[in-house]
């Protein structure tokens, strides 16, 4: 399975594969209409309208007017397919830009510029500095002499840091002019969706010397969708075009997304549905009993003898029709209509609104709001996402002296600058290592601003606090380092790089001054992997310390090394680097030994203390919505030990001995397995100790753990409230929200980068930061917020209303049309059960349209509680995450009601309006405004909150009724004329109508009252508390304050264990960024009341 | 060169304030947008909710009562007659009396006047076990024929009455005026014919606009089946009060049309004779034919219903606050105690 791509060769590869044209599109315009309407039907209540609406063409069968069917389902239908219509055609939009974007591509021999969606396989593409590749290239030629190029993948893996691309060996050194007569052949796999794999070789064609196949792999490549960054220059050859490029093939429209509550809905109706089939069967059967028994005798009616063969099916069919009110129509239109009003209220939230960055919250996804409030799993992404993701060097220590400590920002201490303009020597080699020892690029705008291209936040804030201390990294030029220092300015060669890996955790660089030809390593990298490297001579406390008490304030931290190397030295070195680097076996262990050949005897120069602030209010998040029974998992790519000191700084788990870390790790699958089995035999004991259990597991576990443990890692998933998941790629984001989703649980996934994508969009809410990554996962996502804060809020008070609201409003429309229904069903047994519809066609459908749905609508302001109340008492929310208010049997009540309802309504207008006033129509009237008035009750009864708009809703709509009813009445060719004046003339109308409320709704009022005050549930309680002014506001002082107390009792005995056993891990691992210790003076240093708790305790435990 | 893209980088971050223009992005505060609107939250106290039931109880016994009174003033005179206006040697076969054409289909029935009726007196005729309202039945009219001379042809909705065998359209179609009701009374007290005044016994507005006055039967009860009473096809049919009157079909099976109206008070004890043209056939269905004389209140007829029923909802009302009292008394709670919340009990904190 592979294909060939014949470089620069238009006749081969033409026709082969497909052009360059990128589709999103859903439909075309022929196949709009059936697809559309295929996919609308594919949902069991529009195929139960469709069946519904043609039996009604059936003039036998059919009680009222089809139009009262077809009218609705119509409207319905139309404004779901505009909708579709509408976003397709924006896509075909996007598409369009994106397909006739110009392009310069090499056709026989000449450069020309030609569409995007013109490119074919085999074509040469040429791109220039910070254009878009148009279509998966592999790279042949860059303006740089090393043959590479950077690219910024963002758009496609999320990662913001420029990568670095090469040309094949083979293409090395041709002459850019002599590129686009480039001949060969590529062999490479068949299109898939793999972004780190492409495994494809190249040969090219005389007169090109290199005639053996030279392997390509994912580095020869430039992917559709990225951009080139700091390379005057690119050209490739196209080898996957159209649709099946990389992104292409992973592209998918997301399925849309469908909440708790509506498949909770979908079941109810399911069982309506079934409910009605029984109605129907049974008055069918004895219906077509009593035809054959009684009307048979009643000559009046006139029933032939003998009748067509389907007569038997005429009386069912009509009790169909009667009853297929009882699912109704207008359920699926005021349920869109509610969901965009929640949608819009979230929009429109002035709280919600970050005044930073001026971007208010958006609901990209209207129609699941519900699912806010049913969150029940939190999967979060650390950087960006938990914090600012805005490194700033705070503090450091050089050669013993600490910066920053007064001020808490080292870039303004005064005896820093002093030093550096002193050019005091330790202080400017501690800012060379800042400078320089990085894989950072430097960027010139136009402006002369520099701005820096990082790998990490972590290098980018060195190099831009070094910069700050008149240190400026200004100029990449291949391997030349230009620093300004002060005015002058210094070259640096870059001789060698060692990378960072996360075992070494630790990068160096081998740099020579171009002045005096010296060579110097330069090594930074976390403490315990630094300092046991220090020169024998060198006293190390003073940094340990240093690093501890960095640590503790929360700090990032990085010890900078150097060492002057021989001449001798390196060149040995550099030949065994060399060679390490181009082994195939073990590669990442050979360099590693031979990096570590090199940093020895390590002159430590000081520490560094970065800080990554926590974004405001982020502990309180998070600990509320823990309160509030939701889970949280945190995802990130980062780093082991910075994602465990994120978790505790920011109340995610909580310290020794209340919280407990268990690792997973490993790297083959033994270990795996058995790691993973003793972190759940743990798990599964201490369960029932009133312990914060967490797990942390890495990438590389995690992967193997899925893959073989699946089942184990499920049950894991289900034991643990928190787990924190390291180095973890966007995919294995994504299986993990797939594995909670698995096990039934409903997922919210936040995050503010590319990476986060694929989590966001599988999760069943993607909730989006727009951050400092970019917009992409917020636009993604199905809510974008500001910031990490607004979480609560959209979850507490959005999610937690919406959910209550559509509870009511999904039962309430059910309730309205089960009450309509069982009266045309009890009216029905004194019609000879042949069916008869007691109303006419006019009130059917504006009972259903007009009369019921208006006041129901205005529920979407109900409020049970108040915000704050929520918000001091999140445990509420579990009601909305247990379903409470909408399910089964709080169904069954509604039903129950509905049944108790038209009985009443029944009983007391065919009693009142019995004998000479029987009259149809008029029977018909009294029912059906009997029902209205019961209505308008209910939902009365049903509010918490009356606005002025809901008592408008309510008693207009009563009012409305009349008003609609005279007008009606007064049209001569109507069925209803002159009837509504009749009955308002008669005062017994008036006594049935009082009659019918208070019988109906006297129960029901007691029986909510007896409930509400003896049976009363938790939002009982705290609506009585909150209304009544009760000690509600005090509780949660006193609350909080027990917090603290707890806070300060449990002891933070974390240095302390520095034992492993084998299962219980401690939950802080002796690494330098997560080594807390006791003993240091209270600072603020995050902007949020937890910091005054922590501070608080820190301080009570010193004096303890 | 483009170098807009190039400035996008992440290390540019600086703290730079959020320009003044930008905040337009801010959403509008309004209190409807905030859902700030000022609401009413009622809740359900104790006081509150008896004081409304005890509130209800005494209103509606007092209606009950005088509805219960105004249903009791009516005076009323019911007559079952089909049993027996059938001679005894048909008692066993009453189809054969009614649906021969031989039989005297007259018979005399005598009524004692119980109270003082002031006029009018309305005559009633009540069928048991009749279903105006079987959809077969109901549905088999054509109101548009009914209306307008025009719409004469208009019989689709009519069958099985609604064309002749030749194809001619009946008028009027349907069941429903094929069935009119045709037995007939004849009232006098002391052998003094009392007046039974025909006119004025339809809906005005039926007369006026649901029955065209330039409509006239045609083909009525001319096929091989007799349905009930003929038409006179001289008059229009908004002037046949009779089949107006028919054709508002009831609502239940048990109903009352109006017959006339006896414009002369009738004094207690007075004897009515009443001579029956028993035509209708009710034998077939076991249904029963009553003829009904009563005046009317301003509730109506004689209908004891809503005066029970409002006695016993408003007896219900005060039952459900004596007993609400009953238990605030023996178990007080004190509403709003946050205590009561389930993980204020619950120190673990977690609600499950």
């Amino acid at each position: 399975m592979k294909r060939c791509v014949y470089i620069n060769d238009n006749d081969l590869s033409e026709d082969l594969y497909c052009d360059n044209r990128i589709s999103n599109r859903k439909y075309t315009v022929l196949n709009f209409l059936p697809k559309n309407l295929w996919e609308q039907f594919s949902r069991f209540m529009n195929q139960y309208f469709l069946l519904i609406a043609c039996l009604q063409l059936w003039p036998l069968i059919t009680p009222v007017n089809p139009a009262s069917t077809w009218g609705p389902l119509i409207f319905i239908f139309a404004v779901s397919a505009s909708k579709e219509a509408w976003d397709d055609y924006n896509r075909y939009l996007s598409d369009k830009k994106a397909n006739e974007r110009e392009v310069w591509v090499v056709k026989q021999g000449i450069k020309r510029h030609i569409k995007a969606q013109d490119i074919h396989v085999g074509n040469i593409v040429w791109l220039r500095e910070n254009d878009e590749v148009p279509c998966d290239l592999v790279l042949l030629g860059t303006s740089e002499q090393q043959g590479v190029c950077y690219v910024e993948t963002a758009a496609l893996d999320g990662e913001t840091d420029l990568k670095t691309r090469t040309i094949p060996a083979a293409c090395m050194g041709i002459a850019s002019e002599l590129l686009h007569k480039i001949k060969g052949v590529i062999e490479c796999p068949n299109p898939d969706k793999d972004i780190r794999r492409f495994d494809a070789n190249l040969r090219l064609f005389p007169p090109f010397i290199d005639n053996d196949f030279c392997p390509l792999t994912i580095n020869n490549t430039l992917l559709q969708s990225c951009y080139l960054r700091n390379t005057e220059w690119a050209c490739g050859v196209a080898v996957y075009t159209g649709n099946e490029t990389k992104l292409g093939m992973s592209r998918g429209i997301p399925e849309p997304k469908l909440t708790a509550v509506d498949a909770m809905i979908d079941k109810l109706t399911g069982a309506i549905f079934l409910f009605q089939i029984v109605v129907v069967f049974v008055l069918g059967i004895a219906g077509n009993v009593w035809k054959n028994t009684e009307a048979r005798k009643q000559w009046y009616v006139q029933y032939p003898d003998e009748g067509p063969w389907y007569e038997l099916l005429v009386i069912p069919l009509r009790f169909e029709l009667l009853c297929s009110i009882m699912i109704p129509i207008s359920i699926k239109v005021s349920l869109d209509l509610v969901k965009s009003l929640y949608a819009k209220f979230i929009d429109w939230d002035v709280e919600m609104y970050d005044q930073e960055t001026s971007t208010p919250s958006h609901a990209a996804n209207t129609a699941i709001s519900e699912d806010l409030g049913q969150v029940e799993y939190i999967l979060t992404d650390k950087t960006g996402t938990l914090t600012e993701n805005r490194m700033i060097l705070r503090r450091c220590c050089i050669n013993g002296i600490f910066y920053g400590n007064e001020s808490g920002d080292a870039l303004k201490d005064v005896e820093l600058l002093n030093a550096v303009s002193n050019n005091s020597p330790d202080v400017i080699r501690f800012l060379t290592v800042m400078a320089i020892c990085n894989t950072v690029v430097p960027t010139k705008s136009k402006s002369g601003a520099i701005s820096y291209k990082a790998q990490s936040q972590d290098e980018d804030a060195l190099v831009r606090a070094a910069s700050h201390l008149h240190m400026t990294f200004f100029n990449k030029n291949a391997n030349i380092l230009e620093i300004n220092l002060n005015g002058s300015i210094i070259h640096y060669e870059l001789l060698d790089t060692l990378e960072f890996t996360s075992d070494r955790k630790r990068m160096s660089v081998v740099v020579k001054d171009c002045q005096n030809g010296k060579i110097f390593l330069l090594s930074k990298g976390a403490d315990e992997a630094i300092l046991p490297y220090a020169c024998s001579g060198q006293q190390i406390r003073t940094f340990i310390e240093a690093v501890e008490h960095y640590a503790q304030l929360g700090l990032r931290t990085l010890c900078l090394a150097w060492r002057e190397l021989k001449e001798d030295e390196y060149r040995e070195w550099s030949l065994l680097f060399k060679e390490a680097n181009s082994t195939l076996v073990d590669r990442e262990w050979r360099l590693a030994e031979v990096c570590q050949r090199l940093e020895h005897d390590l002159e430590i120069l000081g520490v560094t203390a970065i800080e990554d602030r926590l974004q405001d209010g982020v502990p309180e998040t998070i600990e509320t919505l823990r309160k509030a029974g939701i889970n949280f998992w945190m995802l990130t790519g980062d780093k082991q030990s910075t994602a465990i000191q994120i978790a505790l700084s920011c109340n995610f788990i909580s310290p020794e001995p209340k919280g407990q870390l268990l690792l997973i790790t490993g790297k083959t699958e033994d270990e795996v397995s058995r790691s993973l089995e003793r972190v759940l035999l743990t798990m599964r004991i201490t369960t029932s100790e009133p312990k914060d259990v967490a797990f942390v597991v890495d990438g590389w576990a995690l992967e193997i753990a899925i893959k073989h443990h699946r089942k184990a890692f499920t049950d894991l998933a289900i034991l643990s409230r928190t787990a924190i998941c390291c180095r973890v790629t966007p995919s294995q984001k994504a299986q993990l929200v797939e594995i909670l989703k698995s096990c039934d649980y409903r997922t919210l996934a936040i995050g503010d980068g590319g990476n986060d994508v694929r989590m966001i969009q599988q999760a069943d809410i993607g909730v989006g930061i727009s951050g400092r990554e970019g917009l992409q996962a917020a636009r993604a996502a199905d809510y974008s917020i500001g910031k990490f804060k607004f979480l609560k809020r959209l979850i507490l008070v959005h999610g937690r209303y919406s959910y209550n609201r559509t509870a009511f409003l999904s039962q309430y429309s059910f309730y309205k049309s089960l009450v309509i229904c069982f009266i045309q069903i009890l009216f029905s047994f004194i019609s000879g059960i042949s069916g008869t519809s007691l109303f006419n066609s006019v009130s059917l459908m504006a009972y259903n349209v007009f009369y019921t749905s208006i006041p129901v609508l205005v529920s979407v302001l109900d409020k049970d509680l108040n915000e704050r109340t929520v918000m001091q008492h999140p445990q509420i929310l579990f009601y909305c995450q247990a379903g409470r208010l909408l399910n089964p049997s709080t169904f069954a009540g509604w039903f129950g009601r509905s049944l108790f309802h038209a009985i009443v309504v029944f009983i007391v207008s065919i009693h009142a309006y019995a004998y000479e006033k029987s009259e149809m129509e008029e029977v018909a009237m009294v029912a059906l405004s009997g029902c209205i008035w019961l209505q308008a009750f209910v939902v009365a009864l049903e509010t918490n909150s009356f606005t002025i708009l809901q008592h408008l809703a309510i008693w207009g709509n009563l009012a409305a009724f009349y008003i609609i009813n005279f007008m009606v009445s007064t049209l001569p060719s109507s069925g209803m004329y002159t009837i509504m004046f009749r009955l308002c003339r008669q005062p017994s109308y008036w006594i049935t109508m009082f009659l019918i409320v208070v019988a109906g709704m006297g129960p029901v009022f007691a029986l909510k009252y007896f409930r509400y005050t003896y049976r009363s549930s938790a939002i009982n309680k705290l609506q009585q508390a909150e209304r009544l002014g009760g000690p509600i506001l005090s509780l949660g002082n006193v609350e909080s304050q027990s917090r603290t107390i707890e806070k300060d009792v449990a002891p933070l005995s974390i240095t302390q264990s520095k034992s492993r056993s084998p299962v219980y891990e401690p939950l802080l691992s002796d690494s330098a960024s997560t080594r807390r210790s006791l003993g240091a003076t209270p600072f603020d240093f995050f902007q949020s009341s937890q910091s005054r708790l922590s501070s608080s305790s820190y301080t009570r435990n010193k004096n303890n | 060169m483009n170098l807009k893209g190039a400035t996008s980088s992440a290390a540019d971050g600086g703290n730079d304030p959020p320009a003044p223009k930008r905040n337009s992005k801010k959403p509008k505060y309004s209190r409807f947008t905030q859902q700030e609107l000022p609401a009413c939250k009622p809740i359900l106290t104790p006081g509150w909710v008896i004081t409304t039931f005890i509130f209800i109880g005494i209103i509606f016994i007092p209606i009950g009562l005088v509805s219960l009174f105004a249903s009791e003033r009516v005076v009323e005179i019911v007559d079952r007659y089909d049993k027996d206006c059938v001679p005894l040697n048909y008692s066993e076969n009453m189809l054969a009396f009614i649906q021969s054409n031989e039989t005297n289909k007259t018979c005399t029935r005598t009524l004692e006047v119980p109270k003082h009726m002031k006029n009018p007196v309305y005559v009633y005729y009540q069928l048991d076990n009749f279903y105006q309202n079987h959809r077969r039945y109901v549905k088999s009219r054509s109101d548009k024929q009914l209306r307008s001379k025009e719409s004469e042809t208009d019989t689709s909705s009519c069958n099985p009455e609604g064309t002749t065998p030749g194809g001619s359209p009946i008028v009027p179609c349907g069941l429903i005026a094929w069935s009119l009701f045709n037995d007939t009374y004849g009232f006098s007290i002391n052998n003094q014919v009392l007046e039974v005044s025909k006119k004025n016994i339809a809906w005005k507005s039926d007369q006026d606009s649901k029955f065209g006055s330039d409509v006239f039967p045609k083909n009525f009860q001319n096929g091989s089946l007799i349905g009930g009473a003929k038409l006179d096809d001289k008059k229009p049919l908004s002037e046949q009060e009779d089949l107006i009157v028919w054709m508002r079909t009831a609502a239940l099976p048990t109903f009352r049309k109006l017959y006339g109206k006896i414009e002369v008070d009738l004094e207690a004890k007075q004897v009515i004779t009443v001579v029956i043209q028993n035509n209708y056939n009710t034998y077939s269905f076991g249904g029963k034919k009553k003829l009904v004389l009563s005046t009317t209140t301003w509730i109506g007829g004689k209908n004891d219903f809503l005066g029970i029923a409002y006695l016993t909802v408003g007896g219900m009302c005060l039952f459900f606050a004596i007993s609400f009292i009953l238990v605030y008394v023996i178990k007080p709670r004190p509403l709003g105690d946050p205590s009561f919340l389930s993980w204020n009990r619950n120190p673990s904190g977690h609600p499950n």
